[in-house]
């Protein structure tokens, strides 16, 4: 019997704009080629980095008699909730020792911010949630799919290349009570640029005078400047000065544990009751899409943050990473500046983080990747750890190509 | 500025609910709870040895060592996961099916089995508009029904188990079947049914198939047990080879969860089998916006493991018998339950318990007495009278018989 095409109706669908990038990057055969796309490390020699910590980690784990394979609860594994719990707000917090930030085990940064994403529409149905201009683009996607009105607030200055905070400001003032406010804790992707203290105090003000709810996105704690307790400095302040608030906290860059996708989301609540009821919402939403998340990145995790020794030993491979890092932006400014790159480049030095906003205009971006090989998203986001000691002449060149062949407007 | 002061006077969840413990995972937290040295846990479905000790497979732990002593790093997986895995296990459940050569199915690697269903779900939610409802068999695991309405998708139950006799009502289930819409969407449980332990007989699944391409209905398998039901991964995968090979369109959620005790890894496979390979492509594409939003990327060490014992010959021989070994100890209990309840008087037919088959037995308890159970005896399962063979071993199984006689006496 003939059988119908069931999904004969199906369409091609577009490409995911930066998986998308490393896609064409692997296809590319060009000897120069360059990927300033994906948001992983890479080490001098263009290799994925793998921490010593995690090494041991895992020849602790396998050795273990103890271990086994188990289902997590939903809420996933304790010891690792506690542990990330402690290094996010840090040791002496209050909302923690009084048991009120109800925290969850999660699948990396996407999965935590997924669960709460559709935590707040089924709990708390927010009137909006603001994400800022530009962001990561998944969060638009993951916040849209839960079902939420998502709308922006300005970010990003592209005259001066920095924050524009006084539309930042505006637009808040101007949210309806209740709405959710997403902050980048550090390293904001794809711009790199962050709020100084002041302006985060401002930021602070309006959001506590307007009773919006922050949600923080923590990515790249220890990554961005290469000091843990720095980089988490904002979500500490509010937390500390009474903030009930969300954070999605994700291991993939500052252990290098991408692929397994570890991360956590913590709810800062009012008191230890709420935090429990909060908790077992969250735990709903997770059940009907996964059940409960996987183990082998928690046990890593966990492992490495219980020893001091090891946890020691972690901190130094990632300021080292993070070192790196800051060492291309100066290098790459030191080359722009040396081939006379029309413009102001400074900005790829007061930047911070695994990105660039480059500034770059789409028609620059397209010829970096047609004419150079040189992968990058089209809104001129670039990614140094892509840069190494071997490539950074390169891609100099090709800016100051790309700028001086498409004029910027 | 402090703002200890403005800290909320009302809390932004206070109208958060408690949420209703999960009636399978909160069977476990009970049996946790209780001190008594008698207890027994036949609840929730993991494979216990006979000292009631999860157990990791052979074959995973040398996999798991060749793993660890190997080149490989912690990278993301592309959207679609691993895709030695992924051929692997699409290998593991269509074996012959000319579809494989045809390279026409889509295969993306999930968050074990609810997570493949979820992708699943969502993806006929999206996709399959002459239908909003899936069809589920009256009883299933509770899960499938409120991972459909998370999904947008409405479910109704078709005629299964019967209660009279308990076994399976197949003319009940061919008659519902006959009279819903064509071209309904039908959630089938390839083999091991969960929670009764009733299956088709393979030429069961013969009609059922005639029926399906006679009303063009859409073939929707959960396969959780391959290998694990009968101990032989050909037998078990009967049915979805059936619908494949005589040319219907089949979607497939595979779990790794049991046959290999990766059950914290959340390892698992969701397949569309296509009309060709450009179909496949599209339909691929669209999968993979489904998964970005919830989770970017899937996690990689299960996938790592599964991989490296499907492809490793040596491997793969001693999975295929830690499989069957899983499969032949829960045989086993079967009968000696059924040899305990004789041997404590009890002139009940209990023979369905050993007709019925994989991890799950429904006993015909009613949860009155499944409560009893639970009180005096400490005995946990479930309350629809579901138990986990796995639960059972030689030191604890007339201690059940004896209270199972005494409850249902």
């Amino acid at each position: 019997m003939e059988d119908l095409n069931v999904f004969g109706h199906i369409k091609l669908a577009p490409p995911d704009p930066i998986l998308g990038t490393a896609e064409a990057f692997k296809k590319d055969t060009h000897a120069d080629k360059v990927n300033l796309g994906v948001g992983a490390y890479r080490t001098d020699e263009a290799k994925p980095y793998i921490f010593k910590a995690v090494k041991e980690a895992e020849k602790r784990i396998l050795a273990d008699p103890t271990l086994n394979k188990e289902y997590l609860p939903m809420r996933g594994l304790d010891s690792f909730n506690s542990l990330a719990r402690e290094l996010l707000l840090g040791k002496g917090c209050a909302a923690i020792a009084e048991n009120r930030v109800a925290t969850i085990q999660c699948i990396s940064g996407t999965g935590s911010l997924r669960v709460g994403a559709e935590f707040l529409k089924v709990n708390v149905n927010p009137p909006a949630v603001y994400v800022s201009s530009p962001t990561w683009g998944n969060h638009l996607t993951i916040f849209k799919k839960a079902g939420c009105i998502v709308r922006e607030y300005p970010y990003w200055k592209p005259e001066t290349r920095g924050i524009d905070i006084e539309g930042m400001l505006n637009t808040l003032s101007s949210a309806p009570i209740g709405a959710v406010i997403l902050l980048h804790v550090c390293a904001h992707n794809p711009t790199g640029v962050d709020p100084t203290p002041q302006q985060w105090d401002q930021i602070q003000n309006v959001i506590t005078q307007k009773r919006l709810i922050p949600y923080f996105d923590s990515a790249y704690q220890g990554f961005a400047s290469g000091d843990l307790e720095r980089d988490a400095y904002v979500v500490r302040k509010f937390v500390n000065e009474g903030s009930q608030c969300l954070v999605s906290q994700s291991f993939a860059k500052n252990m290098g544990l991408y692929g397994e996708r570890i991360g956590a989301l913590h709810i800062i609540c009012r008191n230890k009751v709420t935090a429990e009821h909060v908790l077992s919402q969250a735990e709903i939403v997770v059940r009907q899409m996964y059940s409960n998340p996987p183990l082998h990145g928690a046990l890593i995790a966990s492992v490495i943050l219980a020893d001091p020794a090891l946890t020691q030993s972690w901190k130094v491979e990632l300021k080292a990473i993070s070192e790196r890092i800051i060492q291309m932006r100066v290098r790459l400014l030191e080359e722009l500046i040396k081939l006379k790159v029309p413009g102001d480049w400074t900005h790829i030095t007061s930047q911070i983080g695994m990105f660039s906003y480059t500034g770059l205009t789409s028609q620059q971006c397209e010829n970096m990747i047609n004419k150079w090989h040189c992968y990058m998203l089209k809104n001129g986001r670039i990614s140094m750890s892509g840069i190494n000691t071997k490539n950074v002449a390169y891609v100099a060149r090709a800016i100051k190509h790309s700028v001086d062949h498409s004029p910027k407007l | 500025m402090l703002f200890r002061s403005l800290r909320r006077a009302v809390s932004f969840w206070k109208d958060v609910p408690q949420g209703p413990p999960d009636p399978i995972l909160g069977i476990s937290e009970a049996f946790k709870r209780d001190t008594d040295p008698k207890k027994v846990n036949l609840g929730v479905g993991a494979y216990r040895d006979d000292n009631s000790k999860p157990w990791i497979l052979p074959s995973v732990k040398k996999a798991e060592d060749a793993i660890y002593n190997g080149k490989g790093d912690h990278e993301y997986l592309p959207i679609e996961g691993f895709d030695a895995f992924n051929t692997s296990a699409v290998k593991l459940a269509y074996a012959d099916c000319p579809a494989v050569a045809d390279k026409r199915i889509a295969a993306c690697q999930s968050l074990s089995g609810t997570g493949a269903l979820r992708l699943g779900m969502a993806f006929l939610k999206r996709f399959y508009p002459k239908s909003n409802t899936v069809l589920v068999p009256n009883p299933t695991w509770g899960n499938h029904k409120t991972i459909a309405k998370d999904s947008g998708l409405d479910w109704k139950e078709y005629t299964y188990y019967n209660p009279a006799n308990y076994g399976l009502n197949f003319n009940g289930l061919v008659g519902d079947l006959e009279k819903a819409p064509d071209g309904s969407i039908v959630l089938l449980h390839a083999c091991a049914h969960n929670p009764t332990g009733v299956d088709l007989t393979h030429a069961e699944w013969d009609q059922l198939y005639d029926l399906f391409a006679k009303k063009n209905h859409v073939p929707f398998f959960d396969m959780a047990y391959q290998g694990f039901a009968s101990g032989n991964t050909d037998h078990d995968a009967y049915a979805p080879r059936k619908f494949v090979k005589g040319g219907k369109s089949i979607l497939l959620c595979q779990s790794f969860a049991k046959n290999f005790g990766l059950y914290g890894e959340r390892i698992g496979c969701f397949s569309i089998v296509c009309d060709d390979a450009a179909e496949k492509d599209r339909v691929m594409s669209q999968v993979k916006i489904l998964a970005r939003p919830m989770y970017s990327n899937p996690p990689i060490y299960g996938a790592k493991v599964v991989s490296t014992v499907l492809n490793t010959p040596d491997f793969n021989k001693q999975w295929l018998a830690d499989v069957k070994t899983m499969a032949d100890r829960i045989i086993n209990m079967r009968a000696a339950l059924v040899d305990g309840l004789k041997t404590c008087g009890s002139t009940r037919d209990w023979s369905h318990i050993t007709k019925q088959i994989g991890m799950f037995a429904f006993t015909g308890l009613k949860a009155d007495q499944c409560q009893r159970l639970a009180k005096e005896f400490h005995i946990y399962m479930t309350m629809d009278g579901r138990i986990s063979l796995a639960g059972l071993n030689s030191k604890n199984v007339n201690y059940v018989a004896e209270a199972i006689f005494k409850v249902s006496n």
